[in-house]
């Protein structure tokens, strides 16, 4: 992801230096190089001043985590932060003797679990299947249709469960009609883990096979030809040749993954939130939402934040160099 | 042929798994097309979910036309997503094309500092704190401002832009074009494809919003779209079913019948679906040569 070292290409005297390779430091040379890119410097501008105020501004503003914050001790939130009081790892203390806080914990990690096995797998299978359909035309149409629902909001999906699944759904009605008892899966919180899970898997499915299916069309296809001519049947073409092939992209979403591990998702578990109760369906980030914003316990709910991001940085960090130990190449090439 | 015959039963089953993941997209679509469309008749016969369509009676359509929170809640989707789409696209481009020049001033540091926003990123309190302490609150700038720049599509788009051969962008600084003109010139028209992508990713997100508004408006003539549909459906079919922070006392006086329902779900998928088959074919395209190359 990072570009490449500028390599010093001092021209030749007597020639004008080229515009493209510059030759890095040098103070004089610097003002020369600042006259020729402060257009580049003031185009990146604006969203670097947005990124300030929205991403890195705030990303400090987790210190509160170790403040009593009290938003009413100024006028504002800047005056309210320099009027609060310090107290440590107080919140920190609260937090890990909060139940709930665990109860939240536990299942974003049981949901991370789950979908590790039964959804991350699902995209490659569907990736190899589309892969192997001869027929360009057919394959179009069922990307573009199993494509679609990532462009839904989780508000149209969960109301498409609802739809389908839910007391006065779809399934339920033919039922009824049927003659048979229906049965409630939107307010059942012991299958919770399930349907959250059909409901990911519904969504992104197809989305996830695109970077496979990119992965599987790179692979050389002579391999495969000299494989049969040696007499490699199906299967051991797809465990030799297929499956290698796509394990630099697997190992990345993995990563990707473990790193993200203590978010599974939050507009689809606010939503359900009440319909299953708590005790199901409370994450990490709904934790947050309900016990700090709900309950303006700033600090707490900051505290339960920063532990988040730390947690899920050294995660990140961890599973990339495991990555390079296992000699595949990660998120971010070792350098 | 190396590749073989497949064996018969390995074709239908697959044949099988693409015939299912297809029908379980479509048919909940056309379910609730089908429903939105439906007379009260039609829909008390089938007891709810009408699958078979038997006459076409538009007059959920003209209720929530005629006026009322979804016809506001479009306006405002729609003025939120295509304002935020124009920002986000002018500003991601800008940046983009400000960061594909290796060795230009402070390259490698802007481009870290960008790119550091994948790896540490603010929490849900103190981004509510800057956003309310900003003065955004209840403002429509709240769903615009905090997310107008993703640093994913920024560097999908950057990887384009450095692609573009150095000898078309060095004969036009000899022919003395500046640096803006050189990206609307040349840089853009050759990047048609990844900007449709890349818009059609920002429209998606503006369109889709829903938590920020949850967070940040409080007016109930300033909630987009899936505010609106959540009360509608989900708050509006069974109570247990809605969140409770988010129940809102008068959106609607009266219980939504189930046309009117399907036909607020249809408006809000609709978007997506038309805009979609223009953007599709470029999506391994664009998306993935950005992703990899970055």
């Amino acid at each position: 992801m990072s570009a490449p070292a500028p390599v010093d290409t001092r021209p030749p005297a007597g020639r004008t230096p080229s515009p493209r390779r510059p030759r890095r430091g040098g103070r004089r040379n610097l003002r020369a190089r600042l006259r020729r890119d402060w257009p580049l410097l003031a185009m990146a501008a604006p969203a670097a001043l947005l990124l300030l105020v929205f991403h890195y501004l705030p990303t400090l503003g987790n210190v509160i985590a170790f403040q009593d914050y009290n938003p009413f001790v100024g006028d504002g939130p800047l005056d309210a932060f320099l009027n609060s009081e310090w107290i440590g790892f107080g919140n920190f203390e609260a937090l890990f003797r909060d139940p709930l806080f665990w109860d939240a914990v536990r299942n974003t990690l049981s949901i991370t679990a789950f979908q590790l096995v039964f959804f991350f797998p699902l995209p490659i299978l569907l990736a190899l299947i589309l892969n192997s359909v001869v027929s360009a035309r057919l394959r179009g149409f069922v990307q573009s249709v199993v494509y679609l629902p990532h462009f839904f909001s989780w508000v149209l999906v969960v109301t498409f469960f609802v739809q389908m699944f839910g007391g006065a759904g779809l399934l339920a009605q033919e039922l009824r009609q049927a003659g048979y008892e229906p049965w409630n899966i939107m307010t059942n919180p012991d299958t919770f883990i399930v349907l959250v899970t059909a409901e990911a898997v519904w969504k992104d499915l197809g989305w996830g096979a695109i970077v496979f299916l990119a992965a599987l069309s790179a692979i050389d296809q002579n391999l495969y030809e000299a494989a049969a001519a040696d007499g490699a049947g199906r299967w051991r073409r797809l465990w030799h040749i297929t499956l290698p092939g796509l394990r630099p992209v697997i190992v990345l979403l993995l990563i990707m993954r473990l790193g993200d591990a203590l978010s599974v998702g939050f507009e689809q578990f606010i939503l359900q939130r009440e319909a299953v109760g708590r005790q199901a369906a409370e994450v990490l980030d709904t934790f947050v939402y309900y016990q700090a914003i709900s309950t303006q316990q700033w600090g707490l709910g900051a505290a339960a934040g920063l532990f988040k991001a730390v947690v899920g940085l050294a995660l990140i960090l961890t599973a990339n160099k495991v990555a390079h130990r296992l000699g595949e190449q990660g998120v971010y090439a070792k350098s | 042929m190396w590749a073989g015959r497949p064996s018969t039963s390995l074709t239908i089953g697959k044949g099988v798994v693409l015939t299912l993941l297809v029908a379980a997209v479509l048919v909940p679509l056309w379910a609730v097309l089908v429903t939105s469309l439906a007379s009260r008749g039609t829909i008390d016969d089938a007891g709810g979910m009408v699958m078979i369509p038997r006459e076409i009676d538009p007059s959920a359509y003209i209720t929530i036309f005629s006026g009322g929170d979804v016809t506001r809640a479009v306006w405002v989707s729609t003025l939120i997503t295509v304002f935020g789409t124009a920002v986000s696209l002018v500003l991601t481009v800008l940046a983009a094309y400000g960061l594909s020049r290796p060795g230009s001033v402070a390259h490698r540091g802007l481009l870290f500092y960008f790119l550091l926003t994948f790896l540490i990123f603010p929490g849900l309190v103190p981004s509510y704190l800057v956003v309310t302490g900003l003065g955004l609150k209840d403002s429509l700038w709240s769903l615009i401002l905090p997310s107008a720049i993703s640093v994913f599509n920024l560097v999908v788009i950057r990887a384009f832009f450095m692609n573009v051969p150095a000898e078309l962008l060095d004969s036009a600084r000899i022919d003395g074009a500046g640096e803006l003109r050189i990206l609307t010139r040349i840089v853009l028209p050759l990047s048609k494809a990844v900007i449709a992508v890349v818009g059609l990713f920002y429209a998606v997100g503006y369109w889709n919003v829903y938590f920020n508004a949850v967070l940040y408006i409080d007016s109930n003539d300033k909630f987009p779209l899936q505010r609106v549909l959540q009360s509608y459906i989900l708050a509006g079919q069974s109570p247990n079913v809605s969140g409770a922070a988010v129940s809102l006392p008068g959106v609607t006086a009266y219980p939504p019948t189930l046309a009117v329902k399907m036909a607020v779900v249809v408006v809000t998928v609709i978007p997506a679906v038309i805009i979609y088959p223009f953007v599709q074919r470029h999506f391994t395209k664009g998306v993935i040569t950005g992703a990899v190359k970055g």
